[in-house]
């Protein structure tokens, strides 16, 4: 399996679907539209000859001032052939939704509570999209490039009443 | 398999909190010595049994990934040691590699040998920390003193090359930081001789015992189905009977040219898992002593690219080169522009596949990267394989699964 055969099933397989499938540095990058995204992943995860059953990476990427805005990048990877192949999905700001893929990979999970952590894209019927990494209270997503780079202010004896004020959890 | 599932701590804690069950939630860290880093698990327990477990992470998260978009690539090398503070240069690797990708540029064979041959030097001084807190927790205390005791002479070799024991950002986008000591290779000789001899004391020590037998035997069980399923990597899926090895699967830094055996399990235990590991460590002696007779063979060299977009004029130009100290000062203070584009590369880190996707803008800072941080995936199959098992064992469970916190967190 390569490159050229690879795009060239998906080509046959989804004709009107897929606009751009483009090599880029020996990767094959695929853009798929988001109502396509669990077929294409199923077509490739469960066709006899290709078998991309592993899922190796998914995230979240924000493209600030493009439009669409956000972008989820799959990587799947296909142990009998020896060939890795990126899927990309394009996420408008306005309705930052994606479907998951939790019920084809049960690995998705947690990688799509990041991507929700960091992004705040929602990925349609996961079991349970909550944040992963940062505190449940904290509010925005701080991976989105309009967040600045932030620090917590070191509290000492003689500030410290002054900074827990401030504190989500002391309001409460 | 939509049965295999990841619970939230949450899932556990509401029922629990209203009463509607007979079953107890205990909290199990985050400062527990036996979850390795600052690891939460909400258990839910029938006595000793238990019967659901979410972990809880989140702990270490210091926004390695989002403070790498503000260092230039070359300066966001340092942050990459970071993540998996057992495994330095392995991090180091990944990250570079994948600049090296988007910027298309050649590394010189002398220089890719020697990153082999400290990669596979890193994967056995961390698998000696996974040994020896693995038996600790199990109570063998005295293969945590033999562990530690040779990964003291690892560490040694990295403070040779590098300065630094742990933190060695040694790998640089292009090459290395410096070029080999004098007294390098022959340490390594010294500590590739003796090595091998030291992984039978461990095995010695384990291998047969019965108690440790008792232990790890069908503790822990996961199918290869289910391992592929929740995306484990590393010793933890091939102890599965998975044969997924990047350095044979996609080979990076010339894997394909060294002779070595991926080891397999059966079982998909706590036990087997040992064993790939162990095995692990022998193959890795292996290429690292292939490497190594590379390195005298081929005597001195370059150890950076001859890419002078990428690395600076060397020392000796800048003395009596107007050009070339501009060079340098721009090279410094504002890095080399990247062409546009995003590359993924994955390389086989101890604990599995580590990833790293970079995207570059055209600038001379990274648009984003993201790390498939192994750990973090791992342990999502820490529920399914800890259900139903006595609560002593989800410590050795955990052990097993070799989570490194900070590298789950970044």
């Amino acid at each position: 399996m390569d490159n050229v055969i690879l795009s060239q099933r998906l080509r046959e397989a989804f004709p009107q679907e897929l606009t751009s499938i483009r090599e880029f540095r020996g990767e094959l990058h695929v853009v798929v539209p988001r109502e396509q995204l669990v077929a294409v992943a199923q077509f490739l995860r469960d066709t006899p000859e290709l078998r991309y059953i592993y899922l190796e990476n998914l995230c979240g990427v924000d493209y600030l001032g493009r439009e669409p805005r956000f972008e989820v990048v799959y990587h799947l990877l296909s142990l009998s052939h020896r060939h890795r192949v990126c899927l990309k999905v394009g996420v408008p700001e306005a309705d930052p939704t994606v479907p998951t893929l939790t019920r084809l990979w049960p690995t998705a999970n947690w990688q799509e509570r990041e991507a929700y952590d960091m992004f705040g894209i929602i990925f349609r019927n996961h079991p349970s999209l909550e944040r992963i990494l940062m505190p449940e209270d904290w509010e925005g997503y701080p991976q989105r490039k309009d967040v600045p780079l932030g620090y917590e202010e070191v509290a000492f004896t003689f500030n410290q009443d002054e900074i827990y004020a401030q504190k989500h959890f002391v309001k409460e | 398999m939509t049965t295999l599932t990841v619970p939230s701590p949450r899932e556990i804690i509401e029922p629990a909190r209203s009463g509607q069950k007979e079953t107890m939630v205990l909290n199990m860290g985050p400062h527990h010595p036996s979850t390795h880093g600052v690891l939460r698990l909400v258990l839910e327990l029938d006595g000793e049994v238990v019967v659901n477990v979410a972990p809880d992470v989140g702990y270490l998260h210091t926004g390695i990934e989002k403070t790498m978009e503000s260092k230039t690539y070359q300066k966001a090398v340092v942050l990459t040691d970071r993540t998996d503070y057992l495994a330095p240069l392995s991090n180091n690797l990944s990250y570079v590699l994948a600049v090296e990708k988007l910027l298309d540029c050649e590394i010189p064979i002398r220089v890719q040998t020697i990153r082999v041959l400290l990669t596979e030097l890193t994967r056995i001084g961390s698998h000696l920390v996974w040994l020896g807190t693995h038996a600790l927790d199990l109570a063998a205390m005295s293969v945590f003193l033999y562990a530690f005791r040779e990964r003291e002479k690892i560490l040694d070799i990295f403070e040779l090359v590098s300065g630094a024991r742990m933190m060695t950002s040694y790998f640089r986008v292009g090459g290395l930081a410096y070029d080999l000591t004098d007294d390098f290779l022959p340490t390594v000789k010294h500590f590739l001789d003796h090595m091998s001899g030291h992984i039978d004391e461990y095995e010695d020590l384990l291998t047969r015992n019965p108690l440790w037998l008792e232990r790890s035997m069908g503790v822990g069980v996961i199918s290869a189905e289910d391992a592929i399923a929740y995306g484990l990597s590393g010793a933890n899926l091939r102890a599965s009977g998975v044969n997924l090895d990047m350095r044979k699967l996609i080979p990076y830094s010339g894997y394909e040219t060294y002779d070595f055996d991926v080891p397999i399990g059966k079982n998909g235990d706590n036990y087997d898992r040992y064993l790939v590991r162990i095995a692990e460590m022998r193959q890795s002696l292996r290429i690292a002593q292939q490497a190594h007779q590379r390195l005298v063979d081929m005597g001195p060299g370059p150890y950076v690219t001859a890419d002078r977009k990428i690395v600076p004029p060397p020392k000796h130009e800048i003395t009596y080169s107007m050009e070339s100290l501009i060079h340098h000062f721009k090279l410094w203070t504002e890095g080399f522009k990247v062409p546009r584009g995003d590359a993924y590369v994955g390389i086989e880190s101890p604990r599995g596949i580590l990833g790293t996707y970079v995207v570059s803008d055209g600038g001379p800072k990274p648009y984003r990267v993201h790390f498939r941080a192994p750990s973090f995936i791992n342990l999502q199959a820490l529920p399914h394989m800890a259900r139903g098992r006595l609560m002593a064992d989800l410590v050795a469970l955990t052990a097993s699964l070799d989570p490194v916190l900070g590298e789950v967190d970044r």
